[in-house]
């Protein structure tokens, strides 16, 4: 057992987990965050993409331990209290979901694409850089044209800030 | 209409929670005193179990019970059923083998489950699965289902010698050949249908709780069906009474066919809840048990011909098929490839003569059920590939040749039982031709060959057929169930509305639209309707959702059950207005009396109704009005698609350079949601076509069981579609729906295989048209 303290969501949370725990399982099973979802054991589908110190990664990869000390930031935390990100804004405005549940895995990837590679993102790299993340639902059609709306309003939105 | 009523693109109200993490799928919920299981599964394609030892699992930490399959049916937990009864040609009825949720005798696929082990964490029920110790007497396995019919195969189940379910027949045999005597020409094909699975990005899940005190059980599930699991649970499994039962599917993360049925784990839960004395159990599969338990989907090989007189017109069709049910006969295997296959064999064409015989075999894999478009895929594949290859060999334009033969006069009688009700196939045909700029491509095949590539183009006429038909014809076919749906509406004092359905919303976005009935209806906003669904506890019954049925039966229950609300607040408001009953309209919240300025809203006439104050004469007080509607036929969806590749000869990489679909859905609700349901369903129609394919080791180990192996559709291997729609009624329903759920991955295995097999230049293909396979395609000519 270890014991694990991590920032998640701007909070700073802990718990005694097995050291083989994963930080998945930390954010569902200890944390109580089950919006970041399991889709696949072979970390290909996405549905568990958070963002560890900024960056996206699987949370289905990577030991509870080895993000200790880290900040980490879930679908739950991307906005604000009743209000939403750009990115997801985007997602409902354009059908980017069907069932949801790789849902959070896609808005957490996108809005790291953004992050990376700045908001003015063509359709051939937004479905480049979506290949850690599957699909059943949409095709990916309506995935594609939400994330280049919500490129676009982050940018705006950095813009602003940078006003 | 409205802003927010019937055709308008309305946004989706249950987005909020799934975009910001607060959706509540069965994996997310918890219980004081849950339990978990794991179970043991088969190694072995096929054996007998010699011993099963558990000793030392159960000395394991935190283990509370091991128990398998003596146990299980023992206790009286019945065998899992097949819903559809299918006779043979010969009036024998289909020859059932006996499927335990844990097998006890023999286990006859990889995955077969043979015990579970219920502990305090989930670490401590796998680490104790893996110490229970089955000794087996491993049997020669059989994998295809050609082999499984030879002499000398392995036999999987008595009941069904030469593993044989049923050799089924539909059409006149003889009336079929005759035709193909007066041909002037024939076009034969074989084709197989790769083998799929479904992966829902969901895996499935089962929390099933059990109260001792009250003796009432609680299961909460990935379920499109969770009414027809509860019923199917009590009286067959005999788990619970349905009253001592309460089954919630609540947030589903897609189904696809593949969560229509009651799998062992579900029966297994709630049966080793009680017999463990555990106040819940949790079981959630992981992607590689999804692999190996989840249903699969297609596996046919067909023989085909096609008789065609001097002017191009089809005299006959002529099909052999068998398909590969796996070594169980899952919930409704059995109709798949018989009436939701072989009643579609005559497309969308005017085909004197069909006959189709289908044998069903048992072999050592997972059971194959209904995936999404089940049967009618296949059928679709095979009537479009065999246009395309008949326009080619007859060199006519295959555009021509399907004009040529399309059905035009409704309603169309086929020769393989369905009537088809309503279409304009030339219409979708136009339309999806102008879109892909049908009448340049030569130009583009050339301006491809200048850089060394092969492009093609490819099209597939499909039709389908949705909602299920009306329960009486179901049952003369031999369904075990009635295919109605049901609707309850309740109208709140304060005029607010909940829509109570059978239906079940796993991403098809059925709290939107079918809140925008009710904003149709009234002129009351969005906010101010509520749908609930998936929970035995709150709605009376319904089948759930398959088949591309919540629209065209499901919505038109909501449709009967809203004008008995309207007949009744319309009497209300008339008597409170003291005004004729035919003059009140009910418009934008107001009730008003037509001509005057007489009026008064909404929410007045249902607080009127609940305060039964002034209510006339003998009426009861309360809104609230149930329906129950049974589909008067089956709808056909049906449309045109189109696809253009380019194909690289030297690495056999193919990519889609334009999809167009062209779909005829009848009346449509939301748009936006028909538009996104297209997208989906094409994009595993694609799938199955160039990437997608369950396969077995000889041994019948799935070697395909993981996404690392399993190639699933991603956002590069996929163009942006051009989708539209055309409008004829569907005149069997209030509505005029048709039906979208499916025609994505019916229509467009047969255009991607059309397009490909013309940039290649002839039909030695197999399905999936992976790189490999293309460039083996390529190397070996025709």
């Amino acid at each position: 057992m270890a014991k694990v303290e991590m920032t998640v969501n701007g909070r700073m949370t802990s718990a005694n987990v097995e050291d083989r725990t994963l930080l998945v399982d930390y954010l569902r099973e200890e944390k109580n965050l089950t919006g970041t979802h399991v889709g696949c054991d072979t970390s290909q589908c996405g549905a568990c993409v958070v963002h560890v110190d900024g960056k996206a990664v699987k949370s289905c990869t990577v030991l509870a331990v080895q993000a200790a000390g880290s900040d980490v930031r879930t679908i739950e935390g991307l906005a604000g209290d009743d209000q939403l990100h750009p990115m997801q804004e985007a997602f409902r405005n354009n059908h980017g979901l069907q069932c949801g549940f790789c849902t959070p895995g896609m808005i957490m990837s996108a809005v790291d694409m953004v992050n990376r590679l700045g908001p003015k993102l063509s359709e051939a790299t937004i479905r480049a850089e979506l290949e850690g993340n599957i699909c059943r639902c949409t095709g990916y059609h309506n995935i594609v044209k939400s994330i280049a709306a919500g490129a676009k309003a982050m940018g705006k939105g950095m813009k602003k800030a940078a006003e | 209409m409205g802003i927010e009523g019937i055709g308008a693109r309305v946004l989706r109200k249950e987005d909020k929670r799934f975009i910001t993490g607060q959706g509540r799928y069965t994996d997310d919920h918890k219980v004081a005193g849950m339990h978990y299981a794991a179970f043991v599964r088969s190694p072995h394609a096929h054996a007998k179990i010699k011993k099963i030892n558990s000793k030392a699992a159960n000395q394991m930490p935190g283990v509370v019970g091991v128990f398998d399959g003596k146990q299980l049916t023992g206790d009286g937990i019945g065998n899992i059923i097949c819903g559809w009864m299918i006779h043979s040609k010969d009036g024998s009825p289909m020859n059932m083998g006996a499927w335990s949720a844990l097998a006890t005798e023999y286990v006859r696929y990889v995955g077969d489950a043979v015990a579970v082990v219920i502990a305090e964490t989930l670490a401590e029920a796998k680490a104790a699965a893996e110490a229970v110790d089955v000794s087996y007497k491993v049997l020669k396995a059989v994998i295809n289902a050609e082999d499984a019919l030879k002499d000398g195969a392995p036999q999987l189940h008595p009941e069904a010698k030469n593993n044989t379910i049923f050799d089924w027949e539909i059409g006149d045999e003889a009336a079929t050949d005759a035709a193909f005597k007066g041909a002037a020409n024939v076009v034969e094909m074989d084709i197989r249908n790769n083998r799929l699975v479904p992966n829902a990005i969901e895996p499935r899940s089962a929390l099933a709780e059990y109260d001792a005190a009250e003796d009432h059980f609680t299961l909460h599930t990935t379920s499109q069906n969770p009414h027809v699991a509860r019923l199917v649970l009590s009286a067959f499994y005999q788990v619970a009474p349905e009253n001592k039962l309460r089954v919630i599917a609540p947030d589903v993360g897609g189904g696809f066919g593949s969560k229509i049925y009651i799998y062992p784990e579900e029966i297994v839960c709630l049966w080793a809840a009680k017999k463990a004395r555990v106040k819940a159990i949790k079981w959630t599969a992981d992607r590689s048990e999804a692999f190996i338990t989840d249903a699969h989907g297609r596996d046919h090989v067909s023989k085909a011909k096609m008789a065609f007189d001097a002017d191009n017109r089809i005299l006959g069709f002529k099909i052999d098929t068998i398909a590969n049910i796996g070594a169980y006969m899952s919930l409704f295997s059995s109709s798949v490839p018989t009436y939701l296959y072989a009643t579609l064999l005559s497309g969308q064409y005017n085909i004197a003569n069909i006959h189709c015989n289908v044998r069903t075999v048992y072999t050592n894999t997972v059971p194959v059920d209904v995936y999404r478009g089940a049967g009618r895929p296949e059928a679709a594949f095979l009537v479009e590939r065999m246009m395309e290859t008949a326009a080619r060999q007859l060199d006519v334009d295959p555009a021509e040749l399907r004009r040529l033969n399309f059905v035009r006069e409704f309603p169309h009688q086929t020769p393989v039982i369905f009537c088809y009700d309503a279409g304009d196939y030339e219409t979708s045909l136009n339309a999806a031709m102008e879109a892909a700029d049908y009448a340049n491509f030569e130009k583009r095949r050339k301006r491809s060959a200048r850089k060394g590539k092969l492009r093609g183009i490819g099209m597939s006429c499909y039709i389908e057929a949705c909602g299920i038909a009306p329960s009486a014809a179901v049952g003369s076919l031999g369904a075990g169930v009635g295919l109605w749906e049901s609707a309850e509406i309740r109208v709140n004092p304060v005029g607010t509305v909940e829509i109570l359905t059978g239906s079940h919303s796993h991403g098809q976005g059925h709290e939107t639209t079918f809140g925008q009935l009710v904003s149709d209806r009234f002129g009351l906003p969005s906010e101010n309707v509520q749908v609930i669904h998936g929970d035995t506890d709150k709605v009376q019954f319904g089948m759930g959702t398959y088949g591309s049925r919540s629209g065209a039966v499901g919505m038109s229950a909501i449709e009967k059950a809203l004008d008995k609300v309207e007949d009744k607040a319309k009497k209300i408001a008339a008597h409170m207005l003291e005004a004729s009953e035919g003059d009140i309209e009910i418009k934008d919240g107001e009730v008003s009396v037509k001509g005057t300025d007489k009026k008064l809203l909404w929410h007045e006439v249902c607080l009127g109704a609940y305060t039964g104050h002034n209510l006339p004469e003998g009426m009861e007080p309360g809104l609230k009005e149930g329906a129950f509607y049974d589909p008067t036929n089956f709808t056909f969806p049906a449309g045109c698609y189109i696809c253009e590749v380019e194909v690289d000869p030297d690495t056999g990489t193919t990519t889609i350079e334009q999809f167009v679909a062209a779909d005829d859905f009848g009346k449509i609700i939301n748009p936006m949601i028909v538009e996104g349901q297209v997208h989906g369903g094409v994009a595993q129609g694609i799938g199955q076509a160039m990437m997608e394919n369950a396969e077995y080791d000889d041994s019948g180990q799935l070697i395909s069981a993981s996404y690392m192996d399993y190639t699933m559709p991603r956002a590069d291997d996929l163009p942006s579609f051009k989708v539209s729609t055309t409008e004829t009624l569907c005149p069997g329903n209030p509505l005029g729906m048709k039906g979208c759920g499916e025609a994505g991955a019916i229509g467009s295995p047969p255009a991607v295989i059309n397009a490909i097999t013309n940039a290649i230049g002839h039909n030695n293909l197999p399905m999936p048209a992976s790189p490999h396979n293309v460039w083996a395609a390529v190397q070996a000519g025709e």
